[in-house]
């Protein structure tokens, strides 16, 4: 093992597992990408980390717990399987950083928290759709106080495999759980739509804000753009198609200014096209996850004796 | 052509005219007159589904979890069904609708993406519930790929898969094809739900029923999204004179419209102008209400919004892309505009 790096797996070799694959090989940093592990030996992402000639296994999580070398590992499978895999892969003492929505461990959105919780033993990136929105909502509940948020999430039907497929309800509760706990609302609602258009569209968020009391526009305005250049520095397509705008709104508070915001991400276009924004969000997310953590236990190894 | 079963919809399609706020007294009153007109099925929920009360589609007035329960406590005969969207609902609001009346639900999705219900339709039928599948937009897509979709809620546990002209764009052949196809293809049964914006509702019901429909919607005085479903009033007569009336009191279905739903109604959902254009331009009819708002706040013409969701070929539930184009179309004549100052 190389002494300035970690070694770490992919668990899952669908959409997800694959894209983050090409961003680990594009730009390692701390990390070594020591395994791409499947239950498909058939599957796509299998026989491209082959090519590569990154070690590969078809028994799922078995081959990543039988290597001790393996110090992360992110898993990119499905929420239901992600239940048995956190508790195995904590048996083992390896850290999990968790790209479903099965949430067994501390959420992690990159520019609100991203160093929150180096020593949990997994962390979960909560949804596409979550890591797109909850910094916006983050950005306005910073400068004040947000009763309710609500997101639309769009993504190309071309963009989900079956993991999202089979997973729409947790998508659902883990967003609405995610802009509470870490965008700062009191209350929130997601909402996901899978679009079939021909060629496939990018990846659209509409994030509707209904602040507590009165608040500053500008300070509102100041903020969410520091926040999407923030963003910027891990999806550089990440942008708003518009200033956000403030419409007055029936809610069941009465009525009141409601901040809309419509968010498009393009992605890298690493596996999937750029159209697939919801992928390159979230394994931009992990990536950054996984560098910290792995900078993280470099530096226990080298506490002096 | 058989006798068709008739599932009356005002509580549901009809919430969009009405801004999702029916109260507990009216859905009492008109599920009475329905179940007393011999309406085997009526669908109370928000007019998105369970769990649609939201600012992308309007707030519920009250609760569609009372709304349900009001409609079941009050339909002698009557089974009560509800809407879900997954992506909207959840199996949490599947669950709580169950326990509070629901026997049928009916699940919605747009219709190329059958695949992201499996787990609602395995949990309905845990729940005992009866279950249908909504092919949603169904004029986007042929009748053979539409058949691949169907035959994927069949094998999820539907007991019937609805063709549903959301945008009211099919004409005739085009809703006669696709129940044939699915006609063909299932062995459960088949069902067509139309929307009037081109004019066709009862006739593309019927085209349907010809093509060997077995389930059929309607809602009273026409009050659904867009320029409204086929009425039910109407089907109910047509039903009759063809010889194919399920049992409807024809007579107290006109009085239901006439007596109880027309005096709430905030207007009659009719093809004007916005609404042919939504059958015309192939999108949902749920926008109609919202483009119009957009259009005035943002002073552009709703056929114009509407005409630009259609090329960018936006599905159910994109309300929110309203916002977008109304300003893109805003922001694009501000800019022609000044370009002609500076000439």
């Amino acid at each position: 093992m190389q002494a300035d790096k970690i070694k770490v797996a992919i668990l899952g070799s669908g959409n997800i597992g694959t894209d983050l694959m090409y961003k680990l090989l594009r730009q390692s940093g701390a990390m070594e990408l020591a395994m791409v592990a499947g239950i498909d030996p058939a599957s796509e992402g299998l026989a491209r980390a082959r090519q590569l000639g990154i070690p590969t296994a078809s028994n799922g999580i078995e081959a990543i717990l039988a290597d001790p070398d393996i110090r992360i590992v992110f898993d990119a499978t499905s929420a239901k399987a992600h239940v048995r895999h956190a508790r195995l892969l904590r048996e083992h003492g390896r850290v999990a950083i968790d790209l479903t929505p099965a949430a067994r461990g501390p959420y992690v959105v990159p520019p609100v928290n991203l160093g929150a919780h180096l020593e949990a033993p997994n962390v979960n990136l909560i949804t596409c759709g979550g890591q797109a929105t909850i910094p916006l909502v983050y950005a306005v509940s910073r400068v004040t106080s947000v009763r309710y948020a609500e997101i639309v999430s769009t993504v190309a039907s071309q963009s989900a495999g079956p993991g999202t497929r089979q997973n729409i309800d947790e998508f659902t509760f883990t967003t609405a759980r995610g802009l509470e706990e870490i965008g700062g609302a009191r209350e929130a609602k997601a909402i996901i739509i899978l679009n079939p258009a021909r060629p496939p569209i990018l990846m659209r968020n509409t994030i509707y804000v209904v602040p507590e009391g009165d608040f500053d526009e500008n300070a509102v305005r100041d903020s969410v753009a520091q926040m999407i250049a923030e963003v910027q520095q891990y999806v550089s397509g990440y942008r708003l198609k518009n200033l956000p705008v403030i419409e007055q709104r029936t809610t069941p508070w009465g009525k009141r200014p409601v901040i809309i915001m419509l968010l498009e991400v393009e992605g890298a276009g690493d596996f999937l096209p750029t159209y697939a924004g919801n992928l390159d969000i979230m394994t931009a997310a992990a990536q950054r996850v996984g560098e910290l953590f792995a900078r993280h236990l470099l530096s226990k190894l080298e506490v002096p004796v | 052509m058989k006798t068709p079963r008739l599932t009356d919809t005002t509580l549901r399609d009809g919430s969009h005219p009405m801004r999702h706020q029916f109260t507990r007294q009216q859905v009492a009153a008109i599920v009475q007159a329905l179940d007393r007109a011999g309406v085997p099925v009526i669908e109370v929920s928000h007019g998105d589904g369970l769990a649609g009360s939201s600012l992308q589609y309007g707030f519920s007035h009250t609760s569609e979890f009372d709304l349900i329960e009001t409609a079941r406590s009050n339909a002698e005969r009557a089974r009560i069904a509800a809407l879900m969207l997954p992506g909207i609902g959840t199996l949490r609001e599947l669950k709580e609708a169950a326990a509070r009346g629901v026997q049928i639900v009916r699940i919605a999705t747009q219709c190329t993406e059958a695949d992201i219900s499996e787990q609602h339709f395995g949990l309905a039928k845990e729940l005992g519930l009866e279950t249908v599948g909504f092919l949603m937009m169904a004029h986007m897509r042929s009748p053979e790929e539409l058949v691949e979709q169907a035959r994927l809620m069949e094998a999820y546990g539907a007991d019937c898969v609805y063709i549903v002209d959301s945008a009211g764009a099919m004409l005739p052949q085009d809703a006669a094809a696709r129940v044939r196809s699915l006609k063909a293809a299932l062995s459960v049964q088949v069902g067509f739900h139309a929307h009037n914006n081109l004019g066709l509702g009862v006739a593309n019901t019927l085209a349907a029923l010809e093509a060997g429909a077995d389930q059929i919607d309607g809602c009273l005085r026409g009050l659904g999204a867009g320029a409204g479903n086929a009425a039910t009033e109407l089907l109910a007569a047509v039903l009759d004179r063809l010889g194919m009336n399920p049992g409807l009191d024809v007579f107290g279905l006109m009085d239901a419209a006439e007596y109880i739903v027309a005096p709430i109604m905030p207007f009659q959902p009719f093809p004007d102008r916005d609404a042919i254009t939504i059958g015309y331009a192939g999108v949902y009819s749920t926008f109609l209400l919202h483009a119009k708002q957009a259009g005035a706040q943002y002073n552009v013409d709703p056929r114009e919004i509407l005409v630009e969701l259609g090329r960018r070929q936006a599905v159910a539930g994109q309300e929110d892309w309203i916002i977008d184009v109304a300003l893109d179309l805003s922001r694009r004549r501000q800019s022609s505009a000044q370009k002609g100052a500076f000439v």
